[in-house]
């Protein structure tokens, strides 16, 4: 018997459920595993006293570090919807998540915007810029779309750096002070913000996953696969990479924003090449043409990042080259990518072998 | 008889390659037309000048009544021309399914040509929740035809549907050729001259990038000296 409605919506999202109660429990279970009691006074007691063990000692930094992954899981999935599912290989997305930062900075330190407002505007920023640099650079394919994407990122790297506006954003020191509203501030309330990050990155992977999921989605990975062939079903092939490249560009520049009230600031370095090949290495660790994939990605990337400073110092980069290498070399198609390639496989044969079983007939399967 | 379909002396060139140096060819509505000529004659390219993925430098490429040439490769595909590439061009990480509903030009496309698709083609049926990429290479052809019959098309270019099938599976899809050509016209090419020769209702010979000859294929399959001159195939 088939099973429909809830249960079988229970059937098959129980994982992401799981993780999900994890998640939202996970400054708690941080606060009693991690919390610095000797932080808490002692006449707060019960449910207070869970509440503020996870605002001290390592519990707090923790929540950072995982609102840190699910910003760059933000930022990488929407790198995925250009490189992984559409095909379009930009080495300039760190533009966009830089963007975010910079024009959320600006307009909160210097017009003295709410974030909401700043966020507002942000938007339809980062859907003009990407408009304009799709419009231009998705003109030309490959290599050169790489090239062209790199060279705008470079032009907002630079201009982020000169010193021509030192005093708007602090050229090469950066922009500091971008604070969220008090009560999100993520020193004082590091949980509001770890829920506030919690919910934008469900919000995002939930838009993402609607999006790829669309007949949008679908034309998308035709393109990726063979654009002629896209074409000769008589799609517009431009606008639907346009399309997925606005989607990537306003959901980085979200990330971007986030990224800038979690850190308080934001330096030119967001805009360099070196973030986009952090994205680029998230996607491909994890495994792009997946949505599960860059999540994954950018929480192993900036774990393994962080140990391997803590545990080697200055070598550590070359030690996640390393790493990264074999990686690429043995999950050629990143973790979940490969993990999926096979169980695809392997579900599909038995599938197969289940209905012939039943149906009691015995051919070799197609291959 | 009017033509669905007409080039006229149309001259391709890739990079500096001058490969078509003037194809002219009709397709009657309702028929079923094949290119003839040796490999590297041109006739891949004469399909795609005419979709415009090689859009021709000169001459003229007219689809109802309408020149086309110079237009956009999604545009022409969207006048009601289904192209189905050489070597199974099917989308080999989608399923069966998507495969064919990415097909659609109008919601409730494939809804309505389903059972025509399903009665050409019943293996489609059973495989329908399987990735492309799954199938044998005789399948992949097939969703590769029976994607370009999902939206309404007036007029399929089918390049090479049988190289590398099964005899078996070759018999299979003439079966099909046949059966679909009764609702669309088609306009084929392939190797198999044993098999285009009893498909198609007229023929165009093309040599060097050069429409040859043409007519009724009846009649040139009374000449064995020109079927093997132009195309090395005796009958």
């Amino acid at each position: 018997m088939e099973k429909t409605g809830f249960p079988l919506w229970l059937r098959r999202h129980w994982p992401g459920l799981v993780i999900l109660t994890l998640m939202s429990l996970f400054p708690f279970l941080a606060g009693l595993a991690m919390g610095d009691p000797a932080a808490v006074p002692p006449e707060i007691q019960g449910v207070g006293r869970v509440l503020a063990l996870a605002e001290t000692g390592r519990a707090k930094f923790w929540q950072g570090m995982v609102i840190q992954m699910f910003i760059l899981a933000v930022f990488a999935m929407s790198y995925d919807l250009l490189l992984g599912y559409t095909g379009v290989i930009s080495f300039g997305h760190a533009m966009f998540f830089g963007t975010g930062g910079y024009v959320v900075g600006l307009l909160v330190k210097h017009a003295g915007w709410s974030a909401g407002a700043a966020v507002g505007v942000l938007l339809l920023v980062a859907l003009l810029q990407s408009l304009m640099v799709g419009a231009l650079s998705l003109r030309v394919k490959g290599v050169y779309l790489a090239m062209v994407t790199l060279a705008f990122a470079e032009f907002f790297y630079i201009l982020a750096e000169a010193t021509d506006f030192r005093q708007y954003t602090g050229a090469d020191d950066g922009l500091h002070g971008i604070y969220p509203p008090p009560f999100l501030s993520p020193t004082d309330h590091r949980t509001r913000f770890y829920f506030l990050a919690l919910v934008f990155f469900l919000t995002m992977y939930l838009a993402a996953r609607r999006l790829v999921n669309s007949p949008t989605g679908r034309v998308m990975v035709a393109i990726r696969e063979n654009e002629a062939r896209a074409a000769m079903l008589g799609y517009n092939t431009f606008v639907y990479k346009l399309v997925a490249l606005v989607a990537a560009g306003v959901m980085a520049a979200l990330a971007g924003a986030l990224n800038a009230f979690f850190n308080l600031g934001v330096t030119p370095s967001v805009l360099s090449v070196a973030t986009t090949i952090d994205v680029l290495a998230m996607t491909i660790v994890g495994g792009a043409g997946t949505l599960t994939g860059p999540v994954l990605g950018a929480a192993i990337v900036h774990l393994l990042g962080y140990w391997l400073n803590r545990l080697f110092g200055q070598t550590w980069v070359l030690l996640f080259g390393v790493t990264f290498i074999l990686i690429v070399v043995f999950l050629p198609y990143g973790i979940v990518g490969t993990v999926q390639a096979r169980s695809w496989r392997w579900r599909a044969v038995w599938r197969e072998r289940w209905r012939r079983i039943k149906e009691g007939r015995k051919f070799p399967l197609p291959s | 008889m009017a033509a669905l379909l007409e080039v006229q002396d149309i001259h391709t060139f890739i990079g500096q390659f001058h490969i078509l140096q003037g194809v002219s060819l009709e397709v009657p509505e309702g028929s079923i037309t094949a290119l003839l000529g040796r490999n590297g004659a041109g006739k891949t390219t004469t399909l795609k000048s005419i979709l415009g993925l090689t859009p021709p430098r000169e001459g003229k490429v007219i689809f109802l009544g309408e020149e086309i040439g110079g237009r956009r490769a999604y545009e022409i595909a969207a006048m009601g021309i289904g192209y189905v590439p050489e070597y199974r061009a099917i989308f080999t990480g989608l399923t069966v399914e998507e495969n064919l509903r990415i097909a659609e030009r109008r919601k409730g496309d494939l809804k309505r040509k389903a059972d025509f698709i399903f009665t050409l083609f019943p293996d489609l049926k059973r495989l329908y929740r399987l990735p492309g990429g799954q199938l044998s290479g005789g399948q992949q052809q097939m969703l590769a035809i029976a994607r370009a019959l999902v939206p309404d098309n007036r007029l399929l270019l089918i390049d090479e549907p049988s190289e590398g099938l099964a005899p078996i599976l070759i018999q299979e899809l003439m079966g099909a050729i046949r059966r679909l050509s009764a609702e669309v016209t088609v306009l084929l090419v392939d190797q198999n001259f044993q098999m285009t020769s009893r498909l198609a209702d007229r023929y165009f010979m093309i040599e060097d990038g050069r429409t040859v000859r043409s007519g009724a294929m009846a009649d040139l399959l009374n000449e064995p000296d020109v079927i093997r001159r132009y195309l090395g195939a005796v009958i």
